[in-house]
């Protein structure tokens, strides 16, 4: 078992054509992810390593069943991408698009709510079932497969704390990128709901950074509704206010965001914290067990 | 992006929002001239910096004739100004706003913001015009009115009504405030604003309703939209070397610590920045070079770090993926034979071809500190820094 993605994924490649949608697809099929289809508008009928490329979302999954998407398309156009799958019924979406306009995205979280499509990202490196199935941009040999679910902000990030992890002998059910912008699809607290329904995710670990509210959201949700146990880091301790740190999202603010903030949250809602980073996969493996 | 205050308000006029008449001078003959041309007896000379508290920082006069206009800018303009939003090391101040001096009955506030949480812009309003909204906040929330807007919809009447009644303005300006609030949303919505503030907006003697002052931050993403905004950028204040990285398209940020970072991925380097503070030195900068950094990214990244003569030593923190690890240790390479790295280098380098990555460091006559893990790259830099 896992959460989102497993071998019976059908995914679908909005802006497969590109750069590093065609790069990226590659590596997809090489993990062994079934990849059925691709889109881009204007090269319909084409193929790409023996995939077929439809013109519209709608006609690909009529043709292939397609019942995940994953958007490599640029900024500008992405978030109309993240809709065209909503409105064609694919229930889960995969942005990996950086750069995504605010305004476009206040607007595809306000369409998603009427649909029963669940976005993760945009701007993340997207979401792996190690062995299973790999729908991102993430070096997937690092991953082992496992009990443990792991949910981030960020990318690189996220290898690091992944690649210690199986070091430690910890496998991974699955791993998913939220993304670093300000307004993203999925939060820690949806995620989370997830790994808690899921019997083969025993722990969770959860990477969080300064800016927003995300981690003090799912401070409360595990102190009140979270049985497993969670391990929790958060970067950016010596951010200085009033910069963007890379990511749209990481950002500290007037109103707080702080990473001191976020640590003592965490660890008020019960969850255990990693101030080293070097530390992180020694600590999950006591907390964790085998 | 952040924009002057009076570059908002030329955008506020655009969009008929009522601003006191003036404009920007950049020596004191300019000042007076402006002044003179607004005529009265009281003029407002504001200093353009790109931070907040100005009037506590004494960034905001008022000059009775206008030789006292000249004197003010004389003395505003080149000097450094520190207010509590600039840090301690101030900014200098190269252009000063002259408007007409208005005589304000009430003060108010009122913004535009995105709600993260509630994934929508959110209008706020107070009585409390004049402080930082962040003071009230936390000391007056009650004194705080909010309405949440649905994108789709915009912004309808009675959202702006709650807003203006909540925040207590006389029923008499409640029309003219509906037109305001109305097209400082328009503005805020399709000029892809992250916040738009009014602080204060004020009630008059005599010219009714006016933005006495304006803030406007764009998203940076959004830009490409418009262009013309672009040209607003003020990279004066700018440290240089934040300036020409982002002509790279690096992302760098410039710290005042003596430990240079490169890193790729903004969590990464954060963290990366962390570990060397934990380590008991300090940050130079963060730079994160990306997922897509060519071996010239790479290589320029290096020589910014470098040109940071504070810098002591580096620490490169690769984890693999888009980035292989055989092109960042080219770059590196290809660096170190063009600028003179003259202080140690720890370069921890981990995932997609590692094996190719280190060889080509090994095989370069320049020291390498290497690290096989980020504890390991914890302790070398531990031992740059004592």
């Amino acid at each position: 078992m896992s959460i989102l993605i497993d071998k019976d994924t059908r995914l679908l490649v909005q802006g497969m054509t590109g750069r590093e949608g065609s790069f990226h697809t590659a590596q997809c099929v090489a993990y062994g992810t079934r990849v059925v289809a691709g889109v881009t508008p204007g090269k319909g009928g084409q193929k790409l390593e023996g995939i077929p490329v439809f013109n519209t979302v709608q006609s690909a999954v009529d043709s292939t069943g397609a019942n995940v998407s994953l958007i490599f398309v640029p900024a500008p156009f992405a978030a109309d991408a993240v809709m065209e799958s909503a409105a064609a019924g694919i229930p889960l979406v995969i942005c990996i698009t950086e750069g995504i306009p605010v305004r476009d995205m206040l607007k595809v979280v306000r369409f998603l709510k009427t649909r029963n499509c669940c976005l993760i990202g945009p701007n993340c490196p997207g979401v792996i079932s190690p062995g299973r199935c790999k729908a991102g941009i993430m070096p997937g040999q690092i991953h082992k497969g496992g009990s443990i679910g792991v949910i981030s902000r960020s990318g690189t990030l996220t290898y690091e704390v992944v690649h210690q992890l199986t070091h430690n002998d910890l496998g991974q059910s699955t791993c998913i990128g939220i993304g670093g912008d300000p307004i993203i699809g999925s939060s820690f607290v949806d995620l989370l709901k997830l790994f808690e329904e899921d019997p083969e995710t025993h722990g969770v670990v959860l990477i969080g950074e300064i800016g927003g509210g995300e981690e003090e959201m799912a401070a409360e949700y595990v102190k009140d509704h979270f049985a497993k146990p969670v391990l929790g880091f958060v970067a950016g301790l010596t951010a200085p206010p009033g910069k963007r740190m890379g990511h749209a999202g990481a950002i500290i603010s007037g109103g707080g965001g702080t990473a001191g903030e976020k640590i003592a949250a965490m660890r008020q809602g019960g969850i255990h914290m990693v101030e080293h980073l070097g530390e992180l996969g020694r600590t999950a493996r006591a907390l964790f067990g085998r | 992006m952040k924009i002057h205050e009076y570059q908002a308000k030329e955008i506020f006029s655009e969009f008929s929002i009522p601003v006191p008449r003036g404009s920007v001078a950049r020596d004191a003959e300019e000042a007076k001239k402006i002044a003179e041309e607004i005529g009265g007896g009281r003029w407002m000379i504001k200093a353009q910096i790109l931070a907040g508290g100005r009037g506590k920082g004494g960034g905001v006069r008022v000059a009775e004739t206008l030789e006292g206009v000249a004197q003010t800018a004389e003395e505003l303009l080149g000097m450094t100004l520190v207010t509590p939003q600039t840090g301690p090391q101030g900014k200098r101040v190269t252009k000063v706003l002259v408007e007409e001096g208005v005589a304000v009955k009430e003060e108010f506030y009122l913004g535009i913001a995105l709600d993260r949480a509630k994934q929508c812009p959110v209008l706020i309003a107070s009585s409390e015009g004049g402080m930082g909204i962040e003071d009230l906040a936390a000391n007056h929330p009650e004194r705080i009115v909010r309405e949440w807007i649905d994108v789709g919809l915009g912004l309808p009447g009675f959202q702006a009504r709650n807003l203006l009644f909540g925040m207590g303005i006389d029923a008499g300006f409640m029309r003219a405030g509906v037109g305001i609030l109305t097209k400082l949303y328009r503005l805020f919505e399709s000029s892809d604003c992250t916040l738009v503030e009014i602080n204060p907006l004020v009630v008059t003697e005599d010219k009714g309703l006016l933005a006495l002052d304006a803030k406007i931050e764009f998203d940076d993403n959004a830009l490409f939209r418009h262009k013309h905004f672009l040209e607003m950028e003020d990279t004066e204040e700018q440290d240089p070397l934040d300036v020409e990285a982002s002509r790279h398209r690096l992302n760098y940020i410039r710290m005042d610590g003596n430990l240079g970072i490169m890193v790729n991925g903004a969590g990464l380097a954060m963290a990366t920045m962390d570990l060397i503070k934990q380590a008991g030195a300090s940050p130079a900068n963060f730079l994160d070079v990306g997922g897509g950094a060519t071996t010239e990214m790479v290589t320029k990244g290096l020589e910014i770090i470098l040109q940071d003569k504070n810098v002591r030593g580096i620490l490169i923190n690769i984890f693999g993926g888009i980035l292989r690890c055989d092109v960042l240790a080219k770059g590196v390479v290809e660096a170190a034979s063009k600028v003179k790295i003259e202080v140690p280098v720890v370069v921890r380098l981990d995932g997609a071809n590692v094996e190719e990555g280190r060889h080509i460091l090994a095989e370069y006559d320049l020291d390498f500190i290497v690290a096989d893990s980020i504890a390991d790259a914890a302790e070398k830099v531990r031992a740059i820094a004592s």
